[in-house]
């Protein structure tokens, strides 16, 4: 990478106030809502009064919640990494058949909604999925022998599934960097099977484990859809109650208490993964993957292929099969009744409206974003080093926060004067664009940086006004960051739930609001339906995702 | 000591060793020498039991290894990047053979070792820190800690300036020579060998063409591959074959066996006066200063070149463009097999 402290482009171009307009963005829809959640919870009669914060921080209640929440992260973290490192390792070590494919879905995963995960898994092993309609069918039961929903299983496995990726991902990638002959020398000097593990892969590995297990953690702490669907009402993490409170109970200055709880233990965290990140970078070797040559070895690839394949396409394909199926066999009935509303509620839309909303929701989303993003990349590519460098993590800041937090700040903040976006259909693009916009300025943001100091100077001496320099040189050598970043800001405005579970009105639901409600509902065609919706929600996904890696194969982002 | 046995491997259908045996000596340092590609690495790494054999055995001491997994043959093994590990420091590196194998006096062997390769004081080191000769001594000196019964080394100074290389060869030689034990040492560069060897084995396309003393090799290579390797690029086809002589473009030649073609080796070839009636006449086409000597090399107007050197004080040395005679000494005319796969 080129150095960050080089001043290319400095030279005074018109309209670099516009660059600023990002920050305003920022503070508006930002650290405004979140302020206000701290003077709420810290002084909710407009005078310091810490009783709220005094009874979550002494409640039993709540430290049990919290109690829980760094349980089952612990619990999802550890899980994840004991499965994702013997598949890190034969990624990094062998070259197999499908080894791409199986990478790239594997990621698939990870930008799936969570209500369509949470889906899936219902699809599969839920009472009335695929596996326990089999069994029932088979030894003609009288109830579904695997009794998964609502434990504290289900949630772990639905956690693994969705971070797997993550951590094969961060640790695969750095162990292909690292060269084998260390392996090698341990051995010739004596070492072998746990001690080889715990002298020479751990410690090796230990920065890109601990970033993943920091990662898997943060993700895993502050999960919402999955514990509120699968777990049901016996599971609360923080971000669950906040939602609760909040919403059901209208226990504000509790709910604003939690989330400063919880956006201090995030923003913690993150400072720890940033600093993790920035260990030293060992050389890079040549590539050294390579066919699998033994029996054992083969098996070690099969064995881990094996599991893959089960634990993240298994919940998928349930998924789509059981969005065909009811208990008269193969149909598309639940295609069809998402165009009905069967209820005739007026807070109830047909469903199939809530597709058009998402679609509408996640263009606008896609337009501000990469407006925005990309106006950010610019200042933090053009800027001097320290400036740049103390503004590229406030541009990541709402990556840390969670959703729910963000959403709920929007309710108690946007719903007056000065700032009265209640009713704002753009409510719900602003509250997706802060989501979205660190991907855009990750993608966009290398880029820029990778355009060579003289070539914008180079176009000008040659004649070329900025506006052409902007046009000619920049626009095509970014165009790709831009598409990626662009792809990203729609996946991610199509998906999310923790904030828009708040801040939609009940007459514009998105599609992720819609599965959750249907999933619900009693009675099967509502559980049809919620299937169906799914499935068409992760093909839109699937389709960006493939988008995305094709163009990210080039080289580009920084994730 | 080591016996190697007709040892085959092939990589997804690829033949990388084609039947190698080899045998070496106790306290013996052998050279495996050949250009990238020939298997040379590849059968390393099966004497250290990194790397399994299709068909073939390994033997020390008469008792096949082949069976006795990487961490109980106790050997030492020098990589190319040196694979030290970065996590800690120097002594904990150099201590990491004896700890896995349990012995005592961990600390006394290492400052040993450490003073053997004259890496005192450096105990306490960040190994990422060191310059590149340094971690070729702490590597050096990770491998001779546990006292292996086999020191295997695999390109060691590959990785280093080539103004550092030879010095260093020299003093690998002197430390594997000072504590007695027997090695293998791959390279690609002959200087390197030559400096380093005991004796060497020319490899090539998974077999070993040739395996003798440095100046046994360098002077009388047995094929075309072997003499080409060491840059002995005077080949000259046989026209006719007699009993004890050959007939080619450039006259008659004594030799003993049969052969195909012969190498005019550049040690035996001296200017000579173009009007003997033995000289090889031809026109000189480049003229290089080496220093102490020059390089010349001549045209027979058959086309055939010879290139051979001439001392630096000789008092007339042609230049380009002019035509001049060489003599060839007869013990200089080597018969050579088409070993070239």
């Amino acid at each position: 990478m080129l150095p960050r402290d080089r001043k290319g482009g400095s030279q005074a171009r018109p309209y670099r106030f516009l660059l600023l307009i990002p920050l305003v963005f920022l503070a508006l829809f930002f650290f405004y809502p979140l302020l206000t959640i701290f003077s709420i919870s810290l002084a909710p009669e407009g005078q310091l009064d810490l009783s709220a914060f005094a009874t979550v921080i002494t409640s039993y209640y709540y430290r049990d919640t919290l109690g829980f929440t760094i349980v089952q992260a612990v619990l999802s973290t550890v899980l994840t990494l004991g499965l994702a490192l013997p598949g890190a390792y034969i990624f990094a070590r062998y070259d197999f058949p499908g080894k791409v494919l199986l990478s790239s879905l594997s990621t698939l995963a990870f930008v799936l909604p969570t209500v369509v995960v949470a889906a899936a898994f219902s699809a599969l092993i839920g009472p009335r999925g695929v596996i326990n309609d089999a069994l029932t069918a088979v030894f003609d039961l009288q109830s579904p022998p695997i009794q998964l929903e609502r434990t504290l299983a289900i949630i772990l496995i639905v956690h693994v599934f969705y971070n797997y990726a993550v951590a094969l991902r961060i640790i695969g990638g750095f162990w292909a960097t690292q060269s084998p002959r260390m392996e090698e020398a341990a051995r010739v000097l004596g070492a072998h099977g746990w001690r080889l593990w715990w002298h020479i892969r751990l410690p090796i590995l230990r920065p890109a484990i601990l970033a993943a297990a920091v990662l898997v953690f943060i993700f895993t702490f502050t999960s919402f859809g999955v514990i509120l669907i699968l777990g049901g009402p016996r599971f609360a993490t923080l971000e669950v109650e906040i939602f609760r409170q909040a919403t059901s109970l209208f226990n504000l200055p509790v709910a604003a208490a939690l989330s400063l709880v919880q956006i201090i233990l995030m923003f913690a965290l993150m400072l720890v993964y940033t600093r993790l990140q920035r260990q030293p970078a060992t050389e890079l070797q040549g590539r050294v993957a390579r066919r699998p040559r033994n029996m054992r070895e083969w098996m070690m690839v099969i064995a881990n292929v094996i599991l893959m394949v089960i634990l993240l396409f298994a919940p998928l394909l349930a998924l789509v099969l059981r969005s065909f199926m009811s208990e008269d066999g193969l149909t598309t009935q639940f295609y069809r009744l998402l165009s009905t509303n069967p209820r005739g509620s007026v807070l109830f839309v047909p469903p199939i409206q809530a597709i058009t909303n998402s679609f509408l929701f996640a263009l606008v989303t896609t337009l501000i974003a990469v407006l925005l993003g990309s106006m950010a990349a610019y200042l933090l590519a053009r800027r001097e080093s320290r400036f740049a460098r103390w503004l590229d993590p406030v541009f990541m800041l709402p990556l840390a926060t969670s959703a729910v937090t963000l959403g709920f700040g929007y309710i108690i903040t946007l719903d007056e004067p000065p700032l009265n976006l209640r009713a704002s259909p753009l409510l719900i693009p602003i509250a997706h664009t802060l989501v979205a916009m660190p991907f855009v300025v990750r993608s966009v943001l290398p880029a820029l940086r990778a355009i060579a100091p003289g070539i914008q100077e180079s176009a000008s001496v040659l004649g070329a006004s900025s506006w052409q320099v902007w046009r000619l040189i920049d626009l095509p050598l970014i165009s790709r960051g831009l598409i990626v970043g662009a792809t990203f800001a729609f996946t991610v405005s199509m998906g999310e739930f923790g904030a828009s579970s708040f801040i939609a009105r009940p007459d514009t639901p998105t599609m992720p609001l819609v599965i959750y409600r249907l999933l619900g509902q009693p009675g099967a065609t509502n559980y049809g339906q919620a299937m169906a919706m799914s499935v068409l929600l992760m093909a839109v996904c699937a389709v960006s995702f493939i988008l995305i890696e094709r163009l990210r194969s080039a080289g580009i982002g920084e994730f | 000591m080591l016996t190697v046995r007709d040892v085959t491997r092939a990589f997804d259908g690829k033949p990388v060793l084609r039947g190698i045996d080899l045998e070496v000596e106790r306290g013996e340092i052998i050279c495996l020498l050949g250009p990238s590609g020939c298997g040379k690495t590849t059968l390393l790494r099966i004497i250290a039991g990194l790397e399994q054999t299709d068909s073939g055995d390994v033997l020390v001491e008469g008792r096949s290894i082949l069976n006795t997994p990487v961490h109980q043959r106790d050997f030492g093994f020098m990589f190319q990047d040196f694979a030290l590990f970065p996590h800690i420091d120097v002594e904990k590196n150099v201590a990491f053979g004896l700890k896995m194998r349990g012995e005592s006096g961990v600390q006394e062997r290492v400052r040993d070792v450490l003073e053997l390769v004259g890496l005192s004081g450096f105990e306490r080191r960040d190994v990422t820190r060191l310059s590149g000769g340094e971690r070729q001594r702490v590597a050096l000196a990770r491998s001779l800690a546990p006292n292996p019964r086999l020191l295997m080394l695999d390109e060691p100074l590959g990785s280093l300036d080539a103004s550092l290389r030879e010095r260093l060869a020299l003093d690998l030689r002197a430390i594997i020579k000072q504590v007695a034990l027997t090695a293998i040492y791959v390279t690609h560069d002959q200087q390197e060998a030559f400096a380093i060897a005991d004796r060497i084995a020319v490899m090539n396309a998974g077999l070993i063409e040739q395996i003798g003393v440095p100046e046994a090799i360098y002077n009388q290579p047995r094929s075309i591959f072997v003499a080409r390797f060491f840059g002995l690029n005077n080949i000259v086809p046989v026209v006719q074959r007699y009993a004890g002589q050959v007939e080619t473009v450039l006259g008659p030649f004594e030799v003993t066996g049969a052969a195909d073609t012969i190498l005019l080796h550049p040690l035996g070839i001296q200017l000579a006066d173009p009007e003997l009636p033995d000289a090889i006449r031809g026109e000189i086409i480049e003229r290089t200063f080496l220093g102490d000597a020059y390089r010349l090399e001549m045209r027979h107007h058959t086309g055939i070149t010879l290139a051979f050197r001439v001392s630096a004080r000789e008092s007339r040395i042609p230049k380009v463009g002019e035509s001049a005679g060489v003599m060839v000494s007869p013990d200089m005319v080597i018969p050579l097999v088409d070993g070239e796969n």
